[in-house]
């Protein structure tokens, strides 16, 4: 071995108080050093220039650097070994500033600490074996789960950089809960009328394929080579031949509770989700009709005349291959049924945020005149409940669902362009309105609107007659209120979609204590997940607004074209690697591995290592119990080593 | 050996992501610790083979910290720093059969934000190890 230490002065910080010169006499003494030298400032131009030049006079086949931590300057030093044509790998940082000079003080004890540490450095290098960075090819094309407007957007921005994308999507259609927005905030534009252009750009995409009813069953691979294998639910219906004429509902005889409108009106059990849907055809509700198998009715396929009606059809599995995967499972409600003191969803005019959506909206199955469930009839009066489970950590979910508060203004103002004369009270705990233009609308329904906004909680809302009492407290006036309201509305919790869990577990992505998804780093990596190459976005990572959700959505897209984008993706050679003939096929590294790395080969009965899915913690190393595992360039010896370096007197 | 001579040997395994880089930013920050600890950085708490710590002891170490990611979710490598908890329950127990004293190793979760708390650790156990003495192997 001819090892070369370069030691920093790093100006005065390293050098005023270790004594470089001594530690370099000392390393000097290593058999395997054959060169050593100190430097002011290592890291400039001509001290990367002077490693280069030493490392081609002296020949050296290692170098270690001894200056600031490796955090700082390992990739500098190993790039610049790299062009002289050394090996990178076989370059490694013994740091003496930050766990030396800058926080000792004694110059005699400080500079035995230093020989230490480097003398164990260069133990450790003399053991490394030069490595490539391991690369792998790249599959340019994306998967996205879910087909909300969050899905939506990163479809259609990685369809437009020019990569294929397969859009999954669980229900018959796509536009997620978008759809079942009246109007929104803070403009009051119209949802559908924004949405629905987007609905269409993303099925009429030569590169966006959209599978309905359908949903992720099983993923294997890593970044860059994800298989996936993609259930489709039966349809009976085929979407290419169907013209949405409706013909065939007219016919259907099964009358069921309508899920797009929330259950406030019905549907046939052959039906179109809503008159935008996207695939624009209609779908068989299995579950309510009377029967394919014996098909007992067969009335819609009789009607069809673009025979598009099949009751034969099967589902199907798809399997594909993609390089990026970007989740946006979206968000459902928390139920009303949590709620005994609201009446347990049991009372028909006590309704959900997205329920009061469906009967303001001019689709909905009031025609966008506002009625209330229980008669039909105007509601005179109406109360508003915020943080309904949320931010109650005691008894239903710690957090701030985020968007209630400007969609509860929302609905009080849209409630009385349509009810002019009505009155509308607002219990909110305190008013969030952090967005471009949120607090403004916020207070136009204050002072233009005349809502009549009360802090405080609900206790209770009960039945007497045809109205709902309201008992609540106004905590500001401290006084007790009650209210007898024609309608209330609870503005109850966002939860992360039902599937989000176990998506995330596919995926091998971790959820938060909430069950959102949870993202490699809150500030820094905020689309980004554990898994590299699956990325994140809407409300599945947390509640947002459609603004943050599209925002989020455009972030996620460019991270995954950053991966499609590459002609090839490099990992870090430090990998576990086996050895073959030590295993003796006990498999406990197989379970111990985080990242699903190592597979049992059942034909030569010994484990394996993926280099490209090992991340090289080194766990299954340790695990071993015949040592066959070994962590390529930390291995046992050299730990041993080093270990015996630092603890010889210096 | 003991006497004003004496002073305690510590040999740190750090985790990359988080002890070391804690030990980092105690750097940064200037604090001052005792230059007992020689650290040796380790991928993840849970690369820590209870080989090399007894190798530690043997060699003639008087303690061994091991400096992870906190629990539950901060390992870079998700559950190593679960890894090493558990070994090092294990090897506690080992140590006191052994008759070394189990109050000579320890484990602690120091975040690469916890420069501070790397430098109260390190003066703690240094001070804690000066207290117990030199480690005599066969029967403390
Ligand atoms: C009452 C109410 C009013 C609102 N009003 C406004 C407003 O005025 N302005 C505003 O900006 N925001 C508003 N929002 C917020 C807005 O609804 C969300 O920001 C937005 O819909 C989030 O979109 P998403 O795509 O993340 O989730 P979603 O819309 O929930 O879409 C998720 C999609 O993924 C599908 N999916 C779920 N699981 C799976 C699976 N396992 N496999 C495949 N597909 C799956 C779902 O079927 C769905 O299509 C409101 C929300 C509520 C509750
Ligand atoms: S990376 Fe720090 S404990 Fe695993």
């Amino acid at each position: 071995m001819r090892v070369g230490v370069f030691i920093c002065h790093c100006g005065i910080n390293i050098a005023s108080v270790v004594d470089v010169e001594r530690v370099a006499k000392e390393i000097e003494k290593h058999p395997d050093v054959v060169y050593v030298t100190t430097y002011k400032y290592m890291c400039s131009d001509p001290g990367q220039e002077l490693i280069k030049r030493e490392i081609k006079e002296h020949q050296l086949d290692a170098v270690v650097v001894a200056a600031c931590s490796p955090h700082m300057h390992e990739k500098t030093f190993r790039d610049a070994a790299k062009e002289a044509a050394l090996n990178p790998y076989r370059v490694e940082i013994a740091n003496i500033r930050e766990h030396v000079s800058w926080v000792h003080e004694d110059r005699e004890k400080a500079t035995k600490k230093a020989i230490k540490i480097v003398r164990s450095v260069v133990e450790k290098v003399i053991r490394d074996v030069p490595l490539e960075p391991i690369s792998v090819d790249v599959t340019r094309r994306c998967l996205v789960i879910g087909g909300g407007i969050a899905g939506i957007q990163a479809a259609l921005d990685v369809a437009e950089a020019g990569y294929e994308v397969i859009l999954v999507e669980k229900g018959p259609s796509i536009g997620g809960h978008m759809a079942q927005l009246s109007e929104t905030f803070p403009t009051l534009d119209c949802s559908q009328c924004i949405l629905t252009p987007k609905m269409v750009a993303v099925s009429r995409h030569p590169r966006i394929k959209i599978l309905t009813l359908s949903e992720v069953e099983e993923v294997t691979g890593y970044v860059g080579n994800f298989h996936v294998v993609i259930k489709r639910k039966p349809r009976f219906v085929d979407e290419n031949l169907c013209t949405a004429c409706g013909d065939c509902e007219k016919v259907c005889p099964v009358f069921v509770p309508n899920e797009f409108d929330m259950g406030l009106s019905l549907r046939r059990a052959i039906y179109i989700p809503f008159p935008q849907a996207v695939p624009s055809s209609y779908v068989i509700d299995i579950n309510s009709c009377l029967g394919l198998e014996p098909l007992i009715c067969g009335k819609c396929a009789e009607k069809c005349e673009a025979n598009a009606i099949n009751y034969d059809d099967k589902g199907g599995r798809i399997e594909v291959d993609v390089g990026a995967i970007i989740v946006a499972t979206g968000y459902e409600l928390y139920g009303k049924e949590n709620f005994p003191e609201y009446g347990y969803g049991q009372y028909e005019d006590v309704v959900t945020g997205l329920e009061f959506e469906r009967l303001l909206s001019a689709t909905g199955p009031t025609g966008g005149e506002l009625r209330r469930p229980s008669d039909w009839k105007v509601p005179k009066t109406v109360v508003f409940i915020q943080c309904v489970g949320s931010r109650d950590p005691d008894n239903h979910k710690p957090y701030c669902s985020k968007i209630c508060c400007m969609y509860t203004a929302k609905h009080a103002m849209l409630y009385k362009h349509r009810v002019p004369d009505g009155k509308a009270y607002i219990f909110y705990i305190d008013i969030r309105a952090g967005g471009k233009d949120y607090e403004e609308f916020v207070h136009r329904a204050m002072e233009e609107e005349r809502i009549t906004y009360i802090r405080g909680r609900v206790s209770k809302v009960f039945r007497e007659g045809d109205k709902l009492v309201v008992w609540g407290v106004d905590t500001l006036a401290g006084k007790k209120v009650e209210v007898h309201a024609d309608m209330v509305v609870l503005a109850t919790a966002i939860v992360p979609s039902e599937g989000t869990r176990d998506v995330a577990e596919k995926l091998k992505c971790a959820t938060d204590e909430n069950g959102f998804l949870k993202e490699a780093h809150p500030k820094l990596r905020p689309v980004e997940s554990l898994n590299t190459g699956v990325y994140y976005c809407g409300v599945a990572q947390g509640p947002k607004d459609i603004p943050e959700t599209v925002a989020q959505a455009s972030a996620a897209a460019a991270k995954a074209i950053d991966i499609l984008s590459q002609p090839k993706l490099y990992h870090e050679p430090t990998v576990a690697v086996v050895d073959g003939d030590k295993c003796t096929g006990c498999k406990t590294c197989v379970s111990i591995c985080p990242f699903n790395a190592i597979r049992f080969n059942e034909e030569l009965k010994r484990a394996e290592v993926n280099s490209a899915l090992c991340e090289g913690c080194g766990s299954c190393a340790v695990a071993c119990p015949s040592g066959a595992i070994t962590a390529t360039n930390i291995r046992d010896d050299q730990v041993i080593e080093m270990v015996k370096s630092v603890l010889q007197e210096a | 050996m003991v006497g004003d001579e004496w002073e305690p040997k510590i040999v740190a395994f750090l985790c990359n992501w988080c002890a070391y880089a804690g030990a980092d930013l105690a750097g940064v920050s200037r604090l001052k610790y005792p230059p007992n600890i020689v650290p040796i950085r380790v991928p993840c708490s849970g690369r820590v083979d209870p080989r090399f710590i007894l190798e530690a002891f043997k060699k003639g170490a008087d303690g061994v910290l091991i400096g992870g990611c906190h629990t539950p979710n901060d390992c870079h490598y998700v559950v190593g720093n679960f890894k090493a908890y558990k070994r090092y329950i294990l090897l506690k127990k080992l140590l006191e059969q052994l008759g070394i004293n189990p109050k000579r190793l320890r484990l602690e979760w120091i975040s690469a934000s916890e420069g501070r708390k790397f430098a109260e650790v390190a003066r703690e156990f240094t001070e804690e190890i000066r207290n117990l003495g030199p480690l005599r192997l066969w029967g403390e």
